[in-house]
């Protein structure tokens, strides 16, 4: 028997019917997680990020949802799972942060009331108990004074505190499987790094694999192991963190790493943009999604980056690429023209 | 510099705290800027970092005059506005335009775009209703949309293009300071390169002075030649990018490089060490006393505790300032 990977999504899809018509916002998404490991999603504002990964928690309705594919999660297939089973699995072995702290908990509850009712909603345990575990995890993520902290209500804490607190919530049960989607984004830097550090802590004490979404490449090199870059609802590049930000075979990963300012440029750089808007998943476009703003699909022939969707194939182990570009050289320009690509580039050897 | 624009001098902006009840007294205030110096030359850049309740956007109102300072003093080319009243601003709302962080928030989702743009002139009563949408195509032109689109209205645009809108319409009087409060901050990444890039063209093109403001390092460090490092009110550090970046003198601006997520770090894999700051920014309402750094700082002795240190020029250094009895 072969055995899985501890987290593995197969072909996922997630649609929503409009009155506008069908928006495909995850198409054929695949991609696995050990655990102790961490995954980077990256992504625009409507790639299909968020979409996919509550799919793993089953928070889309049916009703106006269509979630089609595999989720395998520790040797469970969670699509089609009951969901009183599923509400078993929810907070207790697949647990989610959220971006926006402030909006995702009651602003009547105390901090410490809604993260114990996660507690006592899987374990059987008096209040008291409950409130123990509380305190001892306020205290784990960092919080000052948990003891005094656990009766104040959401509003009474300040972002950086409010983020921690999700993390306690989520945390309280050990789950496997640690969904973090945009935890830092709405935080200043300093508290954006004690937060991640928190998660690696956590990360290495038990051994949880975590999903980090977020669009900050400097983010991903620093605490992801493998990244997933996806665009328009499809995953366009695939491969360990050093791989795709070293060597980005697809030149939407290129124009990612090249489009962001870097405290390490040299003064004078010119930032490369992406040309054009993101797409809409109304009507994609039917050769590869990307074609609208690529600077390089002249390179191939045929024109068929316009016609034909690329598939996700393989140009190393473990490093996958959709796109029609035969050779990705031309992705990092000439010496003189300095970009954070061919700089990295430069410095590792590989151009 | 002898083409001084702006200058701001001990700028302060205390909000009141009320007490509650029917009669309301002044119990306290929250010292959001505290005593703020800088000045901008003519068509130079300066950034405001720091970070969220630092004070760095109430200090763009201040230069702006949304608000009116509770003390201190701002001179723009050489006038003193600080205590102002509307009328004597009128002329000067010309010159000080702002850019606004949301996009979706700052544009009248009820008027066109040839509205929100042609509105300043309007106001300012500059150019005839004729002449008017030949204005705003040319503006449309400038910042990189279709001059034909002047009817539609916010919505149609996506986020990248409604910030191009609010900077069309900060051009429109031709300014002579640019006050941009995190104008990147809220676009997709993708698009933040392009807006970034537009900015700069438009500086050089119409000699425009910017005030800065951003929380992202990376971002300032690329638009600014000059840079001032906020805490808690204070400006800690003002030192030219080639300084502040290789060679911080504050123990904060330190901090804040250090915690910057960097790309770089995927060549060499794993993570680097970095100064872990602890805990949260302290309330404005009751900052530390003497140094406001101090109960965050790894360096923090007796001393800081009870003198607050004068941004002073950095020794051996060229030109920056720093406000710390320890520095690098």
């Amino acid at each position: 028997m072969t055995t899985r990977p501890f987290l593995s999504v197969e072909n996922l899809s997630v649609q929503f019917p409009t009155p506008d018509g069908l928006v495909k916002a995850t198409s054929g998404l695949s991609y696995s997680l050990e655990r102790g490991k961490t995954l980077g999603i990256v992504g625009e504002s409507g790639s299909g990020k968020s979409v996919s990964s509550s799919a793993l928690l089953g928070l889309h309705r049916t009703s106006n949802a269509l979630v089609s594919g595999e989720i395998w999660f520790d040797g469970t297939e969670l699509l089609g799972l009951p969901e009183n089973d599923m509400r078993q699995l929810r907070g207790n072995n697949v647990a989610m942060i959220f971006q926006d702290p402030l909006s995702a908990m009651h602003p009547y509850y105390t901090v410490g009331d809604q993260i114990a009712e996660a507690y006592r909603a899987h374990n059987e345990v008096t209040k008291k108990e409950a409130r123990v575990r509380t305190i001892e995890m306020l205290s784990r993520v960092g919080i000052p004074q948990p003891d005094r902290r656990v009766d104040d209500y959401p509003h009474q804490f300040s972002g950086g505190m409010r983020q921690r607190a999700m993390i306690a919530m989520a945390l309280i049960n050990d789950p496997a499987l640690l969904i973090a989607d945009e935890p830092t984004t709405a935080l200043d830097v300093t508290v954006q790094a004690q937060i991640l550090d928190l998660l690696q802590d956590l990360q290495r004490e038990f051994d949880t694999a975590i999903i980090l979404i977020t669009h900050d490449l400097g983010v991903i090199a620093e605490v992801a192991d493998d990244v997933l870059v996806m665009y328009a609802g499809r995953a366009v590049e695939y491969g360990t963190t050093k791989q795709l930000l070293t060597r980005p075979a697809m030149p939407y990963t290129r124009g990612l790493i090249d489009s962001v300012p870097n405290v390490n440029d040299p003064l004078d750089r010119k930032l490369h943009p992406i040309p054009g808007n993101p797409p809409s998943l109304l009507n994609p476009h039917t050769g590869c999604p990307f074609f609208p703003r690529c600077e390089f699909s002249h390179l191939v022939p045929d024109n068929k980056c316009d016609t034909e969707l690329p598939e996700l194939v393989a140009i190393s182990p473990g490093h996958l690429k959709r796109c029609h570009l035969p050779d990705a050289s031309v992705l990092y320009g000439s010496a003189n023209d300095y970009t954070p690509v061919t700089a990295i580039a430069e410095r590792t050897g590989t151009r | 510099m002898s083409d001084t624009l702006l200058e701001v001098k001990d700028l302060e902006m205390h909000f009141p705290l009320k007490s509650r009840g029917i009669i309301t007294r002044t119990v306290g205030a929250v010292k959001a800027v505290d005593g703020v110096s800088f000045s901008i030359g003519k068509g130079q850049a300066m950034g405001l970092v720091g970070e969220s309740g630092c004070g760095k956007s109430t200090t763009g109102r201040l230069v702006t005059r949304l608000y009116k300072p509770t003390a201190g003093s701002i001179k723009f080319e050489g006038q003193e506005i600080a205590n102002a009243n509307e009328r004597q601003l009128r002329p000067l709302r010309r010159d000080i335009q702002m850019i606004f962080q949301d996009p979706y928030t700052s544009l009248n989702p009820r008027q066109t775009v040839g509205e929100i743009i042609g509105a300043p002139l309007e106001i300012h009563k500059l150019v005839p209703r004729q002449g008017r949408l030949k204005r705003v195509q040319e503006l449309l032109e400038i910042v990189g949309l279709n001059p034909e689109h002047y009817s539609r209205y916010p919505h149609e645009f996506s986020g990248g293009q409604r910030q191009r809108i609010g900077i069309a319409r900060a051009l429109t009087l031709q300014p002579k300071l640019l006050v941009a409060d995190e104008p990147v901050s809220a676009l997709d990444v993708s698009i933040q390169a392009q807006v970034i890039n537009l900015l700069q063209d438009l500086q050089k093109e119409f000699d425009i002075a910017f005030l800065f403001i951003a929380h992202d390092l990376a971002i300032v460090r690329h638009f600014c030649p000059e840079i001032s490092v906020m805490y808690l009110g204070k400006i800690v550090e003002t030192a030219p990018r080639e300084e502040l970046y290789t060679n911080p003198q504050h123990p904060y601006s330190k901090a804040l490089l250090s915690a910057s997520p960097d790309i770089a770090q995927a060549v060499t894999g794993g993570r680097r060490e970095r100064i872990r700051l602890t805990g949260d920014v302290p309330s404005p309402v009751n900052p530390p006393s003497g140094c406001h750094f101090r109960t965050r700082c790894w360096k923090a002795q007796d001393v800081c505790a009870t003198t607050e240190p004068p941004l002073q020029p950095i020794v051996g250094g060229a030109t920056g300032a720093v406000a710390c009895h320890f520095p690098e």
